[in-house]
């Protein structure tokens, strides 16, 4: 799509996350340890959910001795099922688990016709 | 979360085997530094779940942080045996009436180990849990602090 696409793509971690169904429809929940909520960006756009989780340096005192935690951004982008209504998709983050739900639209939803 | 003792596992036993496995398999990840985040750490077979730390140090402390995003304070164990800090802890499935599309998310239990290169004072340890992270702060004890000789060259 764009030329230096690759290189966008190394600069961000993949977070770790379960998709599931509920009966009003489907709920991610991705695993972005050190990210707050103001430093969460989640956009819909062409018909795909966007979730970008911003990073800040650790604050501890003292030099890195050991490292294994990659402070790279979070970005991850799922292509959503015609049949969520993406106006009402909802987001909240605790203790670095980012949950979000998605409904389905009215429409779709199985509905009882009362037969008269 | 609490400090409590350290329990000695026999080292025979085959889960010890799996976690070095395990530690080998995320150091050789670490070694060749995939682009990919996230094939460093899709769960494989073999691989348990192995929390990313980070180890800080200052002249009067250690400071260790550990990737434990959703994890409630009381599933969170530390503990200090002499030189060897540990922590361990379990992520449990919640019963409910979701169906799962798709799981990569690691669950069960964890235990990272490491030895301080010197003496702390466990009496002062502290720990603190926010926005999924871990940090567990080891003040050095005193005898160790004053073996720190800085040399200047000149």
């Amino acid at each position: 799509m764009v030329p230096n696409e690759g290189y966008r793509q190394a600069a961000y971690v993949t977070p770790p996350a379960d998709v599931a169904s509920t009966d009003i429809g489907y709920v991610i929940r991705a695993e972005m340890p050190g990210v707050e909520k103001d430093a969460l960006e989640i956009t819909v756009e062409r018909g795909e959910l966007i979730i970008l989780g911003r990073r800040k340096p650790i604050e501890v005192t003292g030099e890195l001795i050991y490292r294994e935690i990659r402070l790279h951004d979070f970005r991850r982008v799922y292509e959503l099922d015609p049949s969520i209504d993406s106006t009402n998709i909802s987001a909240n983050i605790d203790q670095g688990i980012l949950t979000v739900t998605l409904p389905k639209a009215e429409t779709i939803k199985p509905r009882k016709i009362a037969v008269q | 979360m609490n400090i409590v003792r350290y329990r000695h596992y026999p080292p025979s036993d085959l889960s010890a085997a799996l976690d070095r496995l395990a530690n080998m398999r995320a150091e050789m990840d670490r070694v060749f530094e995939s682009p990919f985040g996230s094939s460093s750490r899709s769960p494989a077979p073999l691989s348990r779940w192995n929390p990313a730390v980070d180890v800080y140090q200052d002249r009067n402390q250690f400071t260790v942080v550990v990737e434990l995003p959703g994890l409630k304070k009381e599933e969170i164990e530390i503990s200090l045996h002499d030189d060897t800090l540990t922590i361990s802890g379990e992520r449990k499935r919640e019963e409910s009436s979701e169906q799962e599309f798709l799981t990569e998310r690691s669950y069960g239990k964890f235990q990272r180990s490491f030895i301080l290169p010197t003496a702390v004072d466990a009496e002062k340890v502290k720990a603190s849990y926010k926005d999924g992270l871990l940090q567990v702060v080891l003040p050095k004890a005193e005898e160790a602090k004053l073996k720190q000789v800085e040399v200047v060259l000149k």
